[in-house]
């Protein structure tokens, strides 16, 4: 075989690897949306996205989903500005401040969190967080938005810590030094110049994290609390779209109307996740044309 | 000594720098001075960037780095433990070879230092701007444009902006390591013309492979080869006789 011809096998083999995974998420996503469209022929979208009852098992049922939607979209926005500062610093910490040593410290438990498998952090929140919030604030219980909140923020300082560093490792030296040989201090620096350079892929850490944190399920089920109503404050439960749709797929009967919504919500819940995605994408392209000057 | 002894703003006494284990200067010790356009010859590797660095402190930012002997500025030792190199960075500018605005507008180039410096007020900072660009010759180029991103400008623009930036710091000294290196002839000539025009007001260090330049803009001229001063004399008598063999070789393009 020569060598052109093993490039085309080559190409051939990682082509079919490509399209195999391609493949398999279109069929995930048709069957997505054949098992959970048929809910719109008895159900209106209005009705679904907007009603305020999640009654699916009643007689009659409701499938009104807002109160899912906002306990999803209120422990996504807590959990993102409690890591947006704390996984930014981070990062800056990381990539410009550290000592060397310190620096693969810090790395490595960033990586140990980011592989912690979800349950345990669930886990944490039931046995180590709900009881402390509980007692704290004399609550009925532990298990609400603010717990919620804190695990997912864990969950999602990993990606938006290493994503930034990222970003921020990639400032070209050129700035820092203009920087410094204009009588700037560290922290000027890193305030006025690598953080401003950087901010595209901040960006993009910060809305990676968003999804990572919406789509999250076990958290939100073991340590939301469940309740599937509009919550009146940060102590009350919720019960996220993820959370409802884990819970009680094992009891919705098969191509039951139940069943059908739960599938719905699983559609809405990958539009959420396809425009997070869309738009970091978005942001890291539109700051990438601009680059560095030209000679 | 080749200096006017009254006239010296900055010099090196028996200046040893090491990266690491590597020695990149060997006992060098040389006077600038004010006023004057000192450039610095020598091939590549040499250490003329090293030695611009010093004098400024440019060296701390580099991990693992180490300084002896003393560098005397306006009589003192910058490297003394109790001076601040920030302070020492406003009063010594620096042009890089390559062009470096900050991806901000122009306006916000220039008054990136001389705000941190503490300078407030819109008529005080629009006074420097365009003094600062004037003195550059980019202000009839870009007084139109000055909210524009500065990454938009030409290559020999930048380099002007980069100019007009650390002048607007109105520093003692200007060190520029290879300015118009990565510039066509008409910005070359652009910045020669500002150099001619700035040794009025400020004291130039000006690090140059390019002899012609060198002869043409500088009233002094240092040759180094691996890590040493190997001659330093006024401009004229380094291209027309000078001391030493190296010296003469490099210039005359026999190096080996
Ligand atoms: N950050 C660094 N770490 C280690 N060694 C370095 C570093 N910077 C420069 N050196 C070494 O020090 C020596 C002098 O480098 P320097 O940049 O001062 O040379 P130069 O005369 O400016 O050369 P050029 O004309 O190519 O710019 C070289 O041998 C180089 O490899
Ligand atoms: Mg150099």
């Amino acid at each position: 075989m020569n060598r052109k011809q093993k490039e085309a096998v080559i190409r051939a083999v990682f082509f079919s690897f490509a399209l195999v995974s391609i493949l398999i998420l279109g069929l995930i996503v048709v069957s997505l949306f054949r098992e959970g469209l048929p809910l719109f022929r008895q159900v209106s979208v209005k009705d679904f996205l907007f009603g305020m009852e999640w009654y699916p098992t009643y007689d009659p049922p409701s499938f009104g989903i807002w109160p899912l939607i906002v306990g999803s979209v209120i422990v996504t926005v807590l959990a993102t500005l409690i890591a947006i500062p704390i996984g930014i610093l981070t990062a800056v910490y990381i990539a410009e401040v550290a000592p060397p040593l310190l620096k693969d410290v810090f790395k490595s438990v960033i990586e140990l969190l980011a592989g912690l498998p979800s349950v345990v952090l669930g886990f944490f929140g039931m046995v180590v967080v709900a009881p402390w919030l509980q007692d704290t604030f004399d609550l009925p219980t532990g298990l609400n938005i603010v717990n919620a909140s804190l695990i997912l923020a864990l969950m999602a300082v990993p990606t938006i810590a290493s994503i930034s560093e990222d970003a921020i490792y990639a400032v070209p030296r050129e700035y820092k030094e203009a920087s410094y040989a204009l009588g700037a201090t560290t922290h000027e620096t890193i305030l006025r110049v690598v953080i401003p350079s950087a901010l595209s892929g901040i960006s993009t850490a910060v809305i990676l994290g968003m999804s990572r944190a919406i789509g999250e399920t076990m958290v939100v089920l073991m340590v939301a609390g469940g309740a599937a109503a509009i919550p009146e404050s940060l102590f009350d439960s919720v019960r996220p779209m993820p959370a409802s749709i884990a819970a009680e797929m094992g009891e919705a009967p098969f191509r039951s109307l139940h069943y059908q919504a739960l599938f719905a919500t699983g559609m809405v819940l990958f539009f959420i996740t396809l425009a997070f995605n869309l738009v970091a994408d978005y942001i890291s392209n539109k700051f990438k044309e601009v680059g560095s000057g030209t000679l | 000594m080749v200096n006017q002894e009254d006239r010296i703003i900055i010099r090196t006494e028996n200046v040893n720098f090491y990266y690491g284990e590597f020695q990149a200067l060997t006992d060098v010790s040389m006077a600038f001075e004010t006023n004057r356009v000192t450039a610095l010859i020598g091939p590549s590797g040499c250490g003329k960037s090293t030695l611009l660095r010093l004098l400024n402190r440019m060296n701390d930012l580099i991990d693992g780095c180490r300084v002896e002997g003393r560098i005397l500025f306006e009589g003192r030792n910058i490297y003394e433990p109790d001076v601040d190199p920030v302070e020492v960075r406003r009063r010594i500018g620096m042009v890089f070879q390559k062009p470096n605005p900050f991806p901000k507008s122009i306006f916000n180039n220039i008054t990136y230092g001389p705000r941190l410096a503490g300078v407030s007020g819109k008529a005080d900072l629009e006074a420097l701007v365009e003094r600062s660009l004037r003195q550059a010759v980019l202000w009839d180029e870009v007084k139109d444009i000055l909210g524009q991103s500065a990454m938009m400008l030409s290559g020999g623009q930048q380099q002007r902006l980069c100019i007009a930036r650390a002048l607007a710091m109105k520093p003692d000294i200007l060190l520029m390591d290879e300015p118009t290196s990565a510039l066509d002839p008409i910005s070359t000539a652009k910045i020669e013309e500002l150099i001619e025009e700035l040794k009025k007001t400020y004291t130039i260090i000006i690090v140059t492979h390019n002899m012609q330049q060198a002869a043409r803009v500088s009233d002094f001229t240092g040759f180094f080869y691996l890590g040493k001063m190997i001659e330093f004399n006024v401009t004229e008598k380094i291209f027309t006789k000078p001391d030493m063999k190296q010296t003469e070789d490099y210039i005359t393009g026999r190096f080996g």
